[in-house]
């Protein structure tokens, strides 16, 4: 399986946990008042950063290879997040305001005696890592395997999507849903036995994150230089023709989208001890569209372009909505229309047209048609 | 068991669409080894006979058999595609982004399962046939070029390749000589006879010419079910077929 690791994307493997330990060697190294250190709130933005690059990825595939446009990834992220978010709370124990020993505060606010089923096991991590894949993979397994069974395709399937965040974040709301409500969970203590708050911390979920980004690179980069992957692009380009070779297009699809909200799942996980929070608006329809924004920016059908949209997008987001917050909506709107209307293939792609335009293309690279 | 000799056996299928009657008690017999034109006016149910025997469309009445015993109403596109029916779409239907020689290779009898595409590794056998196909076809010095830069003619070749590929016992070939030059048309029929030395194909056409120079019984559809049968001179001389569809 390895030997579909092409050099391209080796290169990209080793590059991102590299590049995270350098930049760790600059906040931990360095002193505060030397030029190039890098302070801890910049380790936490970055980490951030790297966690919605991992779902931006997630998109990628789904959508990039698939030509499956899910407008509803946020709603994988936020459940991998609300696992691991259920997790942290346990491990506050007795240290909560009302100091009692198993029920969250949330809980205890809402008179409620005991735990309720669904919140056993959070205690362990073991258990929260599992269900950061579990529960997106099994969500995007039945609602993949109704759509695609029953050939919904296109922009039916992102309205699809797009619904299930929605009924998602209408539940999360609830309080009765024993998820925190429209608080969310927060005000986390410690992970694995480590103060949340302390620096080491803050620089080992940012290097983990970088791993996970890397391992999702790898995972993506022999998926989509196999066999299936070529399935898989054949399929997004002429899905009946595929289906009239003997190909069970469902069977494909489903592939793909489980283990892209399982991806996004864990980059949902790593995302809550970093912000310290997570709450329902992370199913808000508005920000899975952002995500594949992110993409569209960096480049659809490339593995590097929606790593490079989230970085920048969320870069861009990060210095307007502190320079002038009411502008960055209309930005990011006027981003996507840019982006739709003079680069189709995304900024990855523009560099590749200008290789060709100076006839240096090599022909193992190709950008897929816009679509 | 078998029920007929026959490679494809259809008897008394209708398929009704809104009250309309795309197939109306259509019957047609296509035996092991066979080549057969079939011809008819727009409308004649040509495509749709199509889309009932590879599994888009199922039928409302009628049985649809394969090889003698296997009812093709109750599978899928995908199962019957693998039990061995190719088709060639109207509209050449290649994957773009990909190579010549990828579109091959993902039409290669053999691998269907997702797991299969994303484990096995790839094998030599494989790489032999896909060569030999090239060959055939006459792509061969343009095997890693993207299918989306080939010409017309050279992408209904590719699909044409694409089916022997596939390896199927019958072919079913929707209109190949649309849109094509009459030295292409004349390369395609020659194609599609050496196709037919070792597999049945089915061919819808509209150009009198390439049926003549194909030479095969032909079957005249009209309004869902079959006007006339014969040799092309036998149905050009039915009263009924110069009616309704020769139209002189």
């Amino acid at each position: 399986m390895l030997r579909h690791l092409d050099a391209r994307a080796r290169l990209l493997v080793a590059l991102v946990p590299g590049l995270a330990l350098g930049t760790l060697a600059l906040n931990l190294a360095l002193p505060p008042e030397h030029a190039l250190h890098v302070p801890t709130y910049a380790i936490s933005l970055l980490g951030k950063y790297l966690c919605y690059a991992l779902l931006a990825l997630s998109v990628g595939l789904v959508w990039g290879y698939g030509g499956i446009l899910s407008l509803g990834h946020g709603a994988f992220f936020a459940l991998g997040g609300y696992a691991m978010g259920m997790y942290l709370m346990r491990q506050i124990g007795s240290r909560g305001v009302y100091g009692h020993p198993t029920l969250p505060d949330f809980m205890v606010f809402l008179n409620w005696q005991e735990l309720p089923w669904y919140w056993y096991g959070f205690d362990q991590f073991w258990f929260a890592a599992i269900m950061v894949l579990l529960v997106p993979g099994a969500l995007a397994f039945v609602a993949g395997w109704l759509a695609f069974r029953s050939r919904v395709t296109g922009v039916y399937l992102s309205i699809l999507t797009q619904a299930m965040t929605y009924a998602l974040m209408l539940a999360f709301f609830r309080n009765d849903m024993g998820f925190g409500g429209n608080n969310g969970l927060t005000d986390f203590k410690d992970i694995l036995g480590f103060n949340i708050q302390a620096q080491e911390t803050r620089a080992a979920l940012f290097f983990a994150s970088a791993v996970a980004l890397a391992l999702g690179l790898a995972v993506a980069a022999i998926l989509v230089n196999s066999r299936f992957g070529k399935v898989l692009v054949a399929i997004r380009d002429a899905e009946s023709r595929a289906r009239f070779l003997g190909y069970r297009v469902e069977h494909y699809k489903l592939l793909v989208f489980v283990l892209s909200a399982c991806m996004a799942g864990v980059a949902g996980a790593l995302y809550v001890p970093q912000v310290g929070i997570i709450n329902p608006s992370e199913f808000a329809p508005a920000n899975s569209i952002e995500i594949v924004i992110w993409v569209a920016v960096g480049g659809r059908g490339t593995l590097l372009g929606p790593v490079l949209g989230a970085f920048l997008v969320n870069f861009a987001k990060t210095w307007l909505t502190g320079a002038m917050p009411e502008l960055w909506l209309f930005a990011l709107g006027g981003l996507f229309i840019a982006v739709t209307l003079l680069l189709p293939k995304g900024l990855v792609g523009l560099a590749a047209q200008i290789r060709l335009k100076r006839g240096r293309l090599p022909s193992s690279h190709r950008v897929p048609a816009a679509g | 068991m078998r029920l007929t000799g026959a490679l494809l056996y259809l008897n008394n299928v209708s398929v009704i669409f809104d009250g309309f009657k795309a197939l109306n008690g259509l019957s047609l017999v296509i035996e092991p080894g066979e080549m057969r034109a079939i011809i008819g006016p727009n409308g004649a149910g040509k495509t749709t006979m199509m889309d009932v025997v590879t599994g888009k469309t199922r039928p409302d009445t009628g049985e649809v058999l394969f090889d003698g015993a296997i009812d093709l109403t109750r599978e899928d596109e995908a199962s019957i595609a693998q039990l061995g029916i190719g088709r060639k779409f109207q509209k050449p239907t290649v994957f773009e982004n990909h190579t010549v020689a990828d579109n091959l290779l993902l039409a290669l009898a053999g691998r269907r399962r997702a797991m299969a595409t994303l484990f096995a590794p790839e094998d030599r056998a494989e790489e032999e046939r896909l060569e030999a196909i090239l060959d055939t076809i006459r792509l061969g010095a343009l095997r890693d070029v993207p299918a989306a830069s080939l010409s017309h003619g050279q992408k209904q070749w590719l699909e044409i390749g694409m089916l022997l590929a596939q390896d199927p016992k019958l072919l079913l070939v929707d209109e190949p000589a649309a849109g094509m030059t009459d030295a292409e048309t004349a390369a395609t029929a020659s194609l599609l006879k050496e196709i037919n030395k070792t597999r049945s194909v089915v061919v819808v056409e509209h150009d009198m010419t390439f049926v003549r120079d194909l030479g095969v019984k032909v079957t005249v559809l009209h309004e869902g079910s079959v006007l006339a049968e014969g040799s092309l001179d036998q149905v050009s001389a039915n009263e009924r077929v110069v009616e309704v569809y020769l139209g002189r």
